[in-house]
């Protein structure tokens, strides 16, 4: 799970690491107040105007802006506030910019990059330090991967950061040891950690963390991606999700307990268990087709939950047809075979479907759906079947 | 011959009396496996499954009673970690989880213990172990595979059923099945499993399946590149087609320096001498070209 930058800095704030401050706002009206109140609270003459979405590459799209005093906050803030943000990570219908944060302006000498994230490799969580900060982490790692500092943190020693760790990374980041800027490092370091592990963040990043001109050293920004599986414990950070910045679709979906991403594609794809429903898109496309979307119903696909998965690939009017691909393992054959023929007799729109159910009692489900009367081209092999798809949805 | 279960493997459940267990329990002991008894906390003293096998009320109680060696645990999320930790101190072999849903924090604790211990965990949140013929331990449906030489090893659920029944139409039987499991992080990685079947003199041959996210395959590969004496091995990569982002943060690929993609997988592991496949149908076809 995602949360926007204000909440981010919230939890910042909470654990004692100092950021830039500045105040959320979601309607027009409250613009000027939370102008004044900035620059009343926090002393600052100049502002930044930031767009609250989840999607990073905020500054290339225009969601990020400085504004040298009031008048020009007030003007950025009523044309950020509303606007469709267009961002590397957005694709190019964008994202309605639903809030903003109107925060202070710093004087800053350097940036840094901080974040911690989980290394798969390692099992550990690890910290990645640069002095290249402010920048796309992507391209510095790509071109310049000397520039990056990694370093892994052993599991054993729980949530508290040894001091020894916290003095390294202040080191390779060429801070003055005699420096406050030094004292407020080791401060940070440590405080993350324990941030990261007691909120089951899965990644949380400062970037950047800058160096004032004043010789403090403060978060100007923040991303924190946190753990799905760990949610049941964080209530507080479930309470912090956003609907507005998801799909509604994969919302829907998500109701009926269905795993379902929406692609671009003509061809409805229902499989159960994410590898095979990976596998099942891939072979789509070698047959010179495109999938219209992910979707796991699961290992316990019953009757209604094949009900269900029809009508959110349905929802979809680009699809031409529908491959269902299941595995019956758990799962019985006959009873996924039901649930298409009961579908099919009561949804609104219909397309050609191609089934292939493999495994328990697939001999008991080719005789139902034989025995409908319905136009479902029944299938045995999984090469067929993505032949058979791609066919029907490109004639259509 | 098998790897990790076969016939003599004396295998518990841990949350024998739950609806998960009770059910895949009892199919494990219908394939033939010795599956001699179970824990449920609170529950110790009573008769479980069809068989009537004895439930204790801790896995040391349990293996005490039944010299048990092999764990099968179904407990649920919140609780795995700890009923893992349970096993590996009780100081069983093997313990397979196949919980889903477990706090990747849980799991670095318990993986960096694991390590340190003389258990190996496969798992979790993964379908299992199968030697055909000889041991199911997991929830892999038995009927499809066939007792052979070809080992299977893959991060998914059904698509390693779709891999063993491309085999299995063809004639072609498998050692032992293994589902390591699909979560960010597991107690057997590819690699390691990859060097077992390769000390295994009855498994001729390997299939690999794997998906993006992660740098396992990659450290496979490596792996495979090492060995001196190379059993052939086919893999597939699903999530071409996936779209990017939708992975967990790009930091965690930074870290590991590794191109998380499919493509970038595939290229790497063909430069190593594996078999790669782009189509899920050809798995069965491509390994029995290579056993011809």
């Amino acid at each position: 799970m995602k949360i926007h930058e204000f909440q981010a800095k919230e939890w910042l704030k909470q654990y004692g690491i100092p950021i830039q401050d500045g105040i959320t706002v979601q309607d027009k009206a409250g613009i000027k107040s939370a102008i004044d109140k900035v620059a009343e609270e926090l002393g600052s003459k100049a502002f930044i105007i930031k767009a609250q979405v989840h999607a990073g590459g905020r500054g290339k799209g225009g969601g990020v802006k400085f504004a040298a005093n009031k008048e020009e906050a007030l003007s950025l803030a009523h044309e950020i506030l509303g606007m469709q943000l267009v961002t590397p990570q957005t694709g190019a219908e964008g994202r309605l910019v639903k809030k903003i944060m109107i925060t202070e302006a710093l004087d800053i000498d350097k940036e840094f990059y901080l974040a911690i994230a989980l290394d798969r490799s390692k099992a550990m969580y690890s910290y990645i330090v640069s002095e290249a900060g402010g920048m796309d982490i992507e391209e510095v790692a790509q071109k310049t991967p000397e520039k990056i500092i990694r370093y892994s943190v052993n599991p054993a020693y729980g949530s508290a950061l040894p001091a020894y760790q916290a003095r390294l990374l202040a080191f390779r980041l060429r801070l003055d040891p005699k420096a406050q800027a030094f004292k407020d490092a080791l401060k940070i370091f440590t405080k993350l950690y324990k941030l990261t592990l007691e909120l089951d963040a899965s990644l949380v990043e400062i970037n950047p963390l800058v160096l004032t001109k004043a010789g403090r050293l403060i978060a100007l920004d923040a991303k924190m991606n946190f753990d799905d599986n760990a949610l049941y414990r964080q209530k507080q950070i479930l309470a912090m999700r956003d609907l507005d910045e998801e799909d509604p679709d994969e919302l829907a979906a998500q109701k009926y307990n269905l795993n379902f991403i929406k692609l671009k594609g003509n061809v409805g794809c229902m499989v159960n268990g994410a590898g095979l429903a990976m596998a099942t898109m891939d072979i789509i496309k070698l047959k010179g087709g495109s999938p219209a979307n992910f979707l796991d119903v699961g290992g316990t696909a019953s009757s209604e939950t094949v009900k269900n998965a029809f009508s959110i690939i349905l929802a979809d009017p680009n699809v031409k047809t529908i491959l269902i691909n299941i595995f019956g393992g758990i799962v019985r054959c006959d009873r996924v075979a039901q649930g298409v023929v009961d579908a099919q007799k009561s949804l609104a729109r219909k397309v050609p479907i191609v089934l292939r159910l493999v495994g328990t009692n697939a001999d008991i489900a080719k005789k139902i759906i034989d025995e409908s009367g319905l136009s479902i081209i029944s299938v045995q092999h999984l090469e067929e079947a993505a032949n058979e798809a791609v066919q029907l949805a490109n004639k259509g | 011959m098998s790897i990790l279960v076969n016939k003599d493997s004396r295998v518990i459940v841990q949350g024998i009396t739950g609806q998960e267990g009770s059910f895949h329990g009892e199919q494990c002991a219908l394939y033939g496996t010795q599956l001699v008894g179970g824990v449920t906390p609170g529950k110790g003293g009573q008769k479980a499954l069809s068989m009537q096998v004895p439930v204790f009320d801790t896995v040391y109680a349990a293996r005490q009673a039944t010299a048990c060696n092999v764990s099968l645990i179904f407990v649920p999320a919140a609780f795995a970690g700890d009923a893992i930790l349970e096993s590996m101190d009780a100081g069983m072999e093997l313990i397979v989880c196949i919980t889903e849903g477990i706090p990747t924090k849980d799991m670095l604790g318990v993986y960096d213990r694991i390590q340190k211990s003389n258990s190996r965990l496969i798992g979790p949140n993964c379908p299992g172990l199968l030697s055909p013929d000889e041991a199911k331990v997991g929830i892999m449906p038995g009927f499809i595979a066939k007792k052979g030489n070809v080992g299977i090893i893959s991060k998914s659920g059904t698509l390693t059923y779709e891999a063993v029944d491309q085999l299995t139409q063809l004639g072609i039987g498998q050692s032992t099945c293994i589902g390591i499991g699909g979560d960010p992080i597991i107690g057997s990685k590819m690699d390691d499993l990859l060097s077992l079947f390769h000390a295994d003199p009855e498994t001729e041959a390997l299939v690999l399946i794997g998906e993006i996210g992660g740098a396992m395959e990659i450290e496979a590969a490596l792996c495979y590149a090492e060995l001196t004496t190379k059993k052939p091995v086919v893999a597939f990569i699903a999530g071409e087609t996936a779209p990017a982002g939708r992975r967990m943060g790009h930091a965690g690929a930074i870290i590991s320096g590794a191109d998380e993609s499919a493509a970038a997988k595939k290229k790497f592991m063909r430069s190593k001498g594996i078999h790669v496949v782009d189509s899920p149908a050809d798995i069965g076809k491509t390994m029995q070209a290579l056993l011809a």
